[in-house]
Protein backbone atom coordinates (compact mmCIF):
# COMPACT_ATOMS: atom_id res chain seq x y z
CA UNK A 1 0.00 0.00 0.00
CA UNK A 2 2.66 2.52 0.16
CA UNK A 3 2.68 3.20 -3.46
CA UNK A 4 -0.56 3.97 -3.68
CA UNK A 5 0.04 7.33 -3.85
CA UNK A 6 -3.70 9.14 -4.92
CA UNK A 7 -2.64 12.07 -7.63
CA UNK A 8 -6.16 11.68 -8.73
CA UNK A 9 -8.95 13.89 -6.93
CA UNK A 10 -10.72 11.36 -4.19
CA UNK A 11 -14.50 11.50 -4.15
CA UNK A 12 -15.18 12.78 -0.38
CA UNK A 13 -18.31 11.95 1.57
CA UNK A 14 -18.25 15.88 2.18
CA UNK A 15 -18.07 16.55 -1.88
CA UNK A 16 -21.08 13.83 -2.31
CA UNK A 17 -23.19 15.93 -0.05
CA UNK A 18 -22.83 13.19 3.06
CA UNK A 19 -21.48 12.98 6.10
CA UNK A 20 -19.24 10.11 7.28
CA UNK A 21 -19.69 8.68 11.22
CA UNK A 22 -15.86 8.76 12.23
CA UNK A 23 -16.80 6.09 14.84
CA UNK A 24 -18.60 3.57 12.58
CA UNK A 25 -17.70 4.61 9.30
CA UNK A 26 -21.55 5.05 8.14
CA UNK A 27 -22.41 7.34 5.19
CA UNK A 28 -24.87 9.78 6.49
CA UNK A 29 -27.25 12.07 4.89
CA UNK A 30 -25.88 15.82 4.84
CA UNK A 31 -28.60 16.79 7.41
CA UNK A 32 -28.28 14.36 9.71
CA UNK A 33 -27.16 15.21 13.24
CA UNK A 34 -26.48 11.77 14.59
CA UNK A 35 -25.40 8.55 13.24
CA UNK A 36 -28.13 6.42 12.20
CA UNK A 37 -25.93 3.46 13.13
CA UNK A 38 -24.12 3.99 16.19
CA UNK A 39 -25.76 7.60 17.41
CA UNK A 40 -22.93 9.15 18.18
CA UNK A 41 -22.78 12.93 17.16
CA UNK A 42 -21.77 13.78 13.62
CA UNK A 43 -18.88 16.16 13.07
CA UNK A 44 -18.26 18.53 9.99
CA UNK A 45 -14.83 18.88 9.47
CA UNK A 46 -14.68 22.22 11.68
CA UNK A 47 -11.92 25.12 12.89
CA UNK A 48 -9.22 24.35 14.82
CA UNK A 49 -10.24 26.95 17.39
CA UNK A 50 -11.14 24.07 19.85
CA UNK A 51 -7.71 22.40 19.27
CA UNK A 52 -5.80 25.39 19.93
CA UNK A 53 -7.51 25.75 23.02
CA UNK A 54 -7.09 23.07 24.10
CA UNK A 55 -3.51 22.92 23.12
CA UNK A 56 -2.88 26.57 24.99
CA UNK A 57 -4.53 24.76 28.17
CA UNK A 58 -2.10 21.92 27.97
CA UNK A 59 1.40 24.23 27.43
CA UNK A 60 -0.17 26.49 30.67
CA UNK A 61 0.06 23.88 32.73
CA UNK A 62 2.89 22.17 31.51
CA UNK A 63 4.90 25.15 33.22
CA UNK A 64 4.07 24.50 36.68
CA UNK A 65 4.18 20.63 36.20
CA UNK A 66 8.24 21.15 35.36
CA UNK A 67 8.92 24.07 37.61
CA UNK A 68 7.20 22.23 40.73
CA UNK A 69 8.35 19.64 42.54
CA UNK A 70 6.73 15.72 41.25
CA UNK A 71 7.82 13.98 44.21
CA UNK A 72 8.79 15.36 47.63
CA UNK A 73 10.37 12.25 49.49
CA UNK A 74 11.03 12.74 53.24
CA UNK A 75 13.68 10.63 54.64
CA UNK A 76 14.98 10.51 57.85
CA UNK A 77 13.44 14.16 58.51
CA UNK A 78 15.06 15.16 55.70
CA UNK A 79 13.01 16.32 52.84
CA UNK A 80 14.33 16.61 49.05
CA UNK A 81 12.11 17.71 46.52
CA UNK A 82 12.39 16.05 42.75
CA UNK A 83 10.91 17.29 39.31
CA UNK A 84 10.31 15.99 36.15
CA UNK A 85 13.46 16.14 35.09
CA UNK A 86 15.43 16.05 38.36
CA UNK A 87 14.24 12.18 38.83
CA UNK A 88 15.21 11.54 35.41
CA UNK A 89 18.67 12.55 36.58
CA UNK A 90 18.67 10.76 39.79
CA UNK A 91 17.99 7.24 37.62
CA UNK A 92 20.28 8.01 35.69
CA UNK A 93 22.75 8.51 38.60
CA UNK A 94 22.18 5.31 39.74
CA UNK A 95 22.85 3.81 36.77
CA UNK A 96 19.46 2.75 35.38
CA UNK A 97 19.68 4.10 32.02
CA UNK A 98 17.21 2.29 30.53
CA UNK A 99 14.23 3.66 32.89
CA UNK A 100 15.71 6.88 32.83
CA UNK A 101 15.25 6.82 28.85
CA UNK A 102 12.07 6.09 29.35
CA UNK A 103 11.18 8.40 32.25
CA UNK A 104 12.89 10.83 29.68
CA UNK A 105 11.11 10.23 26.43
CA UNK A 106 7.44 9.50 28.24
CA UNK A 107 7.34 13.09 30.64
CA UNK A 108 10.34 15.50 28.70
CA UNK A 109 10.68 14.45 24.83
CA UNK A 110 6.95 13.67 23.88
CA UNK A 111 5.02 16.24 25.73
CA UNK A 112 7.11 18.68 23.92
CA UNK A 113 7.07 16.39 20.47
CA UNK A 114 3.16 16.48 20.44
CA UNK A 115 3.12 20.47 21.41
CA UNK A 116 4.98 21.19 18.52
CA UNK A 117 3.49 18.49 15.89
CA UNK A 118 0.17 19.44 16.85
CA UNK A 119 0.85 23.33 16.63
CA UNK A 120 2.20 22.47 13.32
CA UNK A 121 -0.65 20.51 12.37
CA UNK A 122 -2.89 23.24 13.13
CA UNK A 123 -0.58 26.46 10.99
CA UNK A 124 0.09 24.05 8.76
CA UNK A 125 -3.79 23.35 8.23
CA UNK A 126 -4.91 27.04 8.46
CA UNK A 127 -2.18 28.31 6.10
CA UNK A 128 -3.01 25.16 3.73
CA UNK A 129 1.06 24.84 3.01
CA UNK A 130 1.38 22.18 0.25
CA UNK A 131 1.94 18.55 1.32
CA UNK A 132 3.75 15.65 0.25
CA UNK A 133 2.00 12.49 0.44
CA UNK A 134 1.27 11.20 4.04
CA UNK A 135 3.56 12.53 6.12
CA UNK A 136 1.32 15.12 7.55
CA UNK A 137 -1.49 12.35 8.41
CA UNK A 138 1.52 9.94 9.68
CA UNK A 139 2.45 12.56 12.24
CA UNK A 140 -1.46 13.31 13.06
CA UNK A 141 -1.39 8.93 13.83
CA UNK A 142 1.47 9.61 15.96
CA UNK A 143 0.21 12.10 18.10
CA UNK A 144 -2.94 10.66 18.99
CA UNK A 145 -1.58 7.14 19.66
CA UNK A 146 1.34 8.05 21.56
CA UNK A 147 -0.38 10.75 23.50
CA UNK A 148 -1.39 8.59 26.12
CA UNK A 149 1.72 6.84 27.30
CA UNK A 150 2.82 10.47 28.97
CA UNK A 151 0.80 9.07 31.61
CA UNK A 152 3.66 7.10 32.89
CA UNK A 153 4.62 9.63 35.25
CA UNK A 154 1.70 10.19 37.17
CA UNK A 155 1.22 6.55 37.72
CA UNK A 156 4.72 6.02 38.85
CA UNK A 157 3.95 9.02 41.17
CA UNK A 158 0.57 6.75 42.66
CA UNK A 159 2.70 3.64 43.20
CA UNK A 160 4.97 5.38 45.25
CA UNK A 161 3.44 7.00 47.12
CA UNK A 162 1.13 4.00 48.20
CA UNK A 163 3.68 1.64 48.82
CA UNK A 164 6.52 3.85 51.02
CA UNK A 165 4.43 5.17 53.51
CA UNK A 166 4.29 5.14 57.12
CA UNK A 167 5.84 2.23 58.59
CA UNK A 168 9.41 2.76 56.25
CA UNK A 169 11.86 5.31 57.35
CA UNK A 170 10.84 7.42 54.29
CA UNK A 171 7.76 8.78 53.35
CA UNK A 172 6.86 10.08 49.43
CA UNK A 173 4.09 12.58 48.83
CA UNK A 174 2.86 13.70 45.50
CA UNK A 175 3.51 17.49 44.58
CA UNK A 176 1.78 19.89 43.10
CA UNK A 177 3.46 19.01 39.35
CA UNK A 178 2.32 15.27 39.56
CA UNK A 179 -1.60 16.87 39.53
CA UNK A 180 -0.41 19.71 36.58
CA UNK A 181 1.26 17.26 34.69
CA UNK A 182 -1.72 15.03 34.62
CA UNK A 183 -3.86 18.01 33.21
CA UNK A 184 -1.52 18.68 30.56
CA UNK A 185 -1.72 15.02 29.35
CA UNK A 186 -4.93 15.43 29.70
CA UNK A 187 -5.42 18.21 27.82
CA UNK A 188 -3.12 17.49 24.89
CA UNK A 189 -5.08 14.15 24.27
CA UNK A 190 -8.02 16.21 23.77
CA UNK A 191 -6.38 18.93 21.59
CA UNK A 192 -5.14 15.84 19.70
CA UNK A 193 -8.93 14.20 19.95
CA UNK A 194 -10.14 17.84 18.71
CA UNK A 195 -8.24 17.92 15.73
CA UNK A 196 -10.35 16.60 12.94
CA UNK A 197 -7.95 14.35 10.64
CA UNK A 198 -9.93 15.46 7.20
CA UNK A 199 -8.86 19.19 7.11
CA UNK A 200 -5.00 17.45 6.85
CA UNK A 201 -6.69 16.06 3.48
CA UNK A 202 -8.99 19.19 2.74
CA UNK A 203 -5.72 20.33 1.86
CA UNK A 204 -4.39 18.10 0.21
CA UNK A 205 -7.24 18.08 -2.32
CA UNK A 206 -7.08 22.09 -3.12
CA UNK A 207 -3.98 21.17 -4.31
CA UNK A 208 -4.84 18.73 -6.50
CA UNK A 209 -7.40 20.70 -7.94
CA UNK B 1 -13.03 -0.57 -4.53
CA UNK B 2 -11.98 0.87 -7.36
CA UNK B 3 -15.64 1.89 -8.59
CA UNK B 4 -16.07 4.13 -6.13
CA UNK B 5 -16.43 7.18 -7.91
CA UNK B 6 -18.89 6.33 -10.34
CA UNK B 7 -21.15 3.70 -7.72
CA UNK B 8 -21.31 6.54 -4.92
CA UNK B 9 -22.42 9.61 -7.02
CA UNK B 10 -26.06 9.31 -7.33
CA UNK B 11 -26.99 8.14 -4.37
CA UNK B 12 -29.93 9.24 -1.86
CA UNK B 13 -32.03 6.48 -0.41
CA UNK B 14 -31.50 5.17 2.94
CA UNK B 15 -30.79 1.49 1.67
CA UNK B 16 -27.98 2.53 -0.91
CA UNK B 17 -26.72 4.70 2.24
CA UNK B 18 -25.44 1.48 3.89
CA UNK B 19 -23.88 0.36 0.98
CA UNK B 20 -21.16 3.13 1.18
CA UNK B 21 -18.44 3.37 4.00
CA UNK B 22 -16.00 6.61 4.81
CA UNK B 23 -12.59 6.71 5.77
CA UNK B 24 -12.93 7.63 9.22
CA UNK B 25 -9.52 9.28 8.43
CA UNK B 26 -9.93 10.96 5.79
CA UNK B 27 -13.43 11.08 4.40
CA UNK B 28 -12.60 9.53 1.42
CA UNK B 29 -16.06 7.75 -0.08
CA UNK B 30 -16.61 3.87 -0.92
CA UNK B 31 -19.06 1.10 -1.97
CA UNK B 32 -18.60 -1.58 0.35
CA UNK B 33 -17.08 -4.81 -1.63
CA UNK B 34 -17.36 -8.06 -0.39
CA UNK B 35 -13.88 -8.85 1.69
CA UNK B 36 -12.69 -12.33 1.77
CA UNK B 37 -12.24 -14.15 5.49
CA UNK B 38 -8.46 -12.62 6.41
CA UNK B 39 -8.38 -9.94 3.81
CA UNK B 40 -7.95 -6.57 4.45
CA UNK B 41 -8.97 -3.32 2.82
CA UNK B 42 -7.51 -0.11 3.05
CA UNK B 43 -8.21 3.43 2.56
CA UNK B 44 -6.19 4.39 -1.29
CA UNK B 45 -5.51 7.81 0.21
CA UNK B 46 -4.35 7.46 3.59
CA UNK B 47 -3.93 4.03 4.32
CA UNK B 48 -6.78 3.40 7.12
CA UNK B 49 -7.50 -0.17 7.23
CA UNK B 50 -11.32 -0.05 6.51
CA UNK B 51 -12.44 -3.85 6.29
CA UNK B 52 -10.76 -6.88 7.77
CA UNK B 53 -12.99 -9.71 8.13
CA UNK B 54 -11.59 -12.45 10.29
CA UNK B 55 -13.33 -16.07 10.64
CA UNK B 56 -15.28 -16.06 14.10
CA UNK B 57 -13.84 -12.78 15.08
CA UNK B 58 -17.29 -11.89 16.89
CA UNK B 59 -16.32 -15.16 19.41
CA UNK B 60 -12.65 -14.70 19.74
CA UNK B 61 -13.24 -10.33 20.63
CA UNK B 62 -15.99 -11.44 23.16
CA UNK B 63 -13.49 -14.13 24.63
CA UNK B 64 -10.77 -11.78 24.85
CA UNK B 65 -12.81 -9.66 26.42
CA UNK B 66 -13.69 -11.83 29.59
CA UNK B 67 -10.68 -13.33 29.43
CA UNK B 68 -9.29 -9.63 30.41
CA UNK B 69 -11.92 -9.29 32.55
CA UNK B 70 -11.18 -12.12 35.04
CA UNK B 71 -7.35 -10.52 34.41
CA UNK B 72 -8.52 -7.31 35.45
CA UNK B 73 -10.23 -8.80 38.47
CA UNK B 74 -7.11 -10.49 39.85
CA UNK B 75 -4.71 -7.50 38.90
CA UNK B 76 -7.26 -5.31 41.10
CA UNK B 77 -7.12 -7.53 44.62
CA UNK B 78 -4.17 -9.16 44.74
CA UNK B 79 -1.04 -6.93 45.38
CA UNK B 80 1.43 -5.95 42.36
CA UNK B 81 4.09 -5.41 44.71
CA UNK B 82 5.15 -5.16 47.66
CA UNK B 83 8.64 -3.89 49.46
CA UNK B 84 10.27 -4.99 52.05
CA UNK B 85 12.57 -2.75 54.42
CA UNK B 86 13.92 -2.55 57.73
CA UNK B 87 12.00 -6.00 58.73
CA UNK B 88 8.31 -4.61 57.19
CA UNK B 89 6.64 -6.24 54.37
CA UNK B 90 4.40 -3.47 52.62
CA UNK B 91 1.89 -4.73 50.00
CA UNK B 92 0.49 -2.53 47.49
CA UNK B 93 -2.45 -3.36 45.16
CA UNK B 94 -3.98 -1.66 42.30
CA UNK B 95 -6.65 -0.30 44.78
CA UNK B 96 -4.55 0.92 47.03
CA UNK B 97 -2.63 2.56 44.12
CA UNK B 98 -5.34 4.58 42.82
CA UNK B 99 -6.58 5.83 45.92
CA UNK B 100 -3.40 6.84 47.53
CA UNK B 101 -4.02 10.25 46.32
CA UNK B 102 -7.51 10.89 48.38
CA UNK B 103 -5.28 11.34 51.15
CA UNK B 104 -3.48 14.02 50.21
CA UNK B 105 -4.41 17.03 48.28
CA UNK B 106 -5.52 15.72 45.60
CA UNK B 107 -8.52 14.16 45.10
CA UNK B 108 -9.14 14.67 41.57
CA UNK B 109 -6.52 12.96 40.61
CA UNK B 110 -7.01 10.32 42.81
CA UNK B 111 -10.43 10.10 40.90
CA UNK B 112 -8.63 10.41 37.79
CA UNK B 113 -6.04 7.47 38.13
CA UNK B 114 -9.06 5.52 39.26
CA UNK B 115 -10.84 6.47 36.06
CA UNK B 116 -7.81 5.70 34.20
CA UNK B 117 -6.55 2.66 35.29
CA UNK B 118 -9.65 0.76 36.88
CA UNK B 119 -13.34 1.92 35.89
CA UNK B 120 -12.86 2.83 31.93
CA UNK B 121 -11.35 -0.50 31.40
CA UNK B 122 -13.09 -2.60 33.21
CA UNK B 123 -16.58 -0.27 32.16
CA UNK B 124 -14.87 -0.88 28.42
CA UNK B 125 -14.59 -4.57 28.23
CA UNK B 126 -18.10 -5.41 30.05
CA UNK B 127 -19.67 -2.92 27.10
CA UNK B 128 -17.90 -5.27 24.31
CA UNK B 129 -19.07 -8.53 25.75
CA UNK B 130 -22.59 -7.00 26.30
CA UNK B 131 -22.92 -5.78 22.98
CA UNK B 132 -21.10 -8.59 21.22
CA UNK B 133 -21.75 -11.99 23.17
CA UNK B 134 -25.06 -12.53 22.17
CA UNK B 135 -23.97 -12.10 18.77
CA UNK B 136 -20.90 -14.27 18.85
CA UNK B 137 -23.70 -16.99 19.63
CA UNK B 138 -25.84 -16.10 16.97
CA UNK B 139 -28.93 -14.48 18.53
CA UNK B 140 -29.88 -10.84 17.59
CA UNK B 141 -28.40 -7.83 18.90
CA UNK B 142 -29.09 -6.59 22.82
CA UNK B 143 -31.34 -3.91 23.58
CA UNK B 144 -28.67 -0.53 22.89
CA UNK B 145 -25.95 -2.76 22.08
CA UNK B 146 -25.17 0.09 19.37
CA UNK B 147 -25.01 2.33 22.54
CA UNK B 148 -22.82 -0.07 24.28
CA UNK B 149 -20.39 -0.07 21.84
CA UNK B 150 -20.10 3.44 20.21
CA UNK B 151 -18.91 4.11 24.30
CA UNK B 152 -16.30 0.86 24.28
CA UNK B 153 -15.07 2.74 21.21
CA UNK B 154 -14.97 5.99 22.30
CA UNK B 155 -13.75 5.28 25.92
CA UNK B 156 -10.43 3.44 24.05
CA UNK B 157 -8.05 6.21 24.43
CA UNK B 158 -8.45 6.80 28.14
CA UNK B 159 -8.47 2.83 29.74
CA UNK B 160 -4.28 2.80 30.31
CA UNK B 161 -3.79 -0.50 32.30
CA UNK B 162 -1.44 -1.43 30.16
CA UNK B 163 0.53 1.94 30.63
CA UNK B 164 0.35 1.36 34.43
CA UNK B 165 2.14 -1.86 33.67
CA UNK B 166 5.15 -0.11 32.54
CA UNK B 167 4.89 2.39 35.37
CA UNK B 168 4.88 -0.06 37.81
CA UNK B 169 8.03 -1.29 36.51
CA UNK B 170 9.76 2.42 36.81
CA UNK B 171 8.74 2.47 39.81
CA UNK B 172 10.07 -0.79 40.60
CA UNK B 173 13.53 0.76 39.39
CA UNK B 174 13.15 3.48 41.31
CA UNK B 175 13.10 2.54 45.05
CA UNK B 176 15.02 -0.49 44.31
CA UNK B 177 17.39 1.29 46.15
CA UNK B 178 15.22 1.95 49.31
CA UNK B 179 14.25 -1.57 50.02
CA UNK B 180 13.87 -4.95 48.74
CA UNK B 181 10.78 -4.91 45.68
CA UNK B 182 9.50 -7.96 44.69
CA UNK B 183 6.18 -8.28 41.92
CA UNK B 184 3.25 -9.53 42.92
CA UNK B 185 0.68 -12.03 41.70
CA UNK B 186 -1.46 -8.76 40.20
CA UNK B 187 1.84 -7.86 38.15
CA UNK B 188 1.69 -10.82 36.12
CA UNK B 189 -2.40 -11.00 35.63
CA UNK B 190 -1.88 -7.36 34.25
CA UNK B 191 1.21 -8.12 32.18
CA UNK B 192 -0.66 -10.88 30.50
CA UNK B 193 -4.05 -8.30 30.27
CA UNK B 194 -1.83 -6.47 28.22
CA UNK B 195 -0.68 -9.17 25.75
CA UNK B 196 -4.77 -9.85 25.26
CA UNK B 197 -5.38 -6.43 24.63
CA UNK B 198 -3.67 -6.34 21.79
CA UNK B 199 -4.58 -9.54 20.37
CA UNK B 200 -8.06 -8.24 20.84
CA UNK B 201 -7.06 -4.98 19.02
CA UNK B 202 -6.14 -6.94 16.35
CA UNK B 203 -9.40 -8.87 15.55
CA UNK B 204 -11.42 -5.85 16.28
CA UNK B 205 -11.68 -4.28 13.06
CA UNK B 206 -14.11 -2.00 14.03
CA UNK B 207 -15.92 -1.12 10.99
CA UNK B 208 -16.98 -4.89 10.07
CA UNK B 209 -17.92 -5.03 13.70
CA UNK B 210 -20.17 -2.18 13.33
CA UNK B 211 -21.87 -3.53 9.66
CA UNK B 212 -22.20 -6.57 11.25
CA UNK B 213 -23.90 -5.76 14.37
CA UNK B 214 -25.99 -2.89 12.06
CA UNK B 215 -27.14 -6.36 10.05
CA UNK B 216 -28.04 -8.45 12.83
CA UNK B 217 -29.99 -5.91 14.95
CA UNK B 218 -33.40 -6.35 15.39
CA UNK B 219 -34.67 -3.03 13.71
Amino acid sequence: MAHARTTQPVLTAQKAGLLGCRICGRANLGTAQTCSRCGAALSRPAGLQPVLAWLLAGLIVYIPANTYPMLRTSMLGEETDSTILGGAIDLAHHGSWGVAGIVFVASILIPIAKFITIGYLAVAVHRGWPMQGRTRFHLYEIVEFIGRWSMIDVFVVAILVALVQFNLAATIAPGIAAVSFALSVIFTMLAAQAFDPRLIWQSADTDTE
Amino acid sequence: MTDRQNEAGGTDGAGALSELIVCPSCDALYKVASVPNGGRARCARCGHSLMAPRENAMARIVMLAATSLVLMTAALFFPFIEITAGGITRRTSVLDAALTFSQSLSLPLALAVAAFIIVLPVLRLVAIVYALAPMSLGWYAPPHARTALRLAEEMKPWAMAEIFVIGVAVALVKIAGLAHVGLGAAFWALALLVLVNILNDNFMCRLTLWRTLEQRSRS
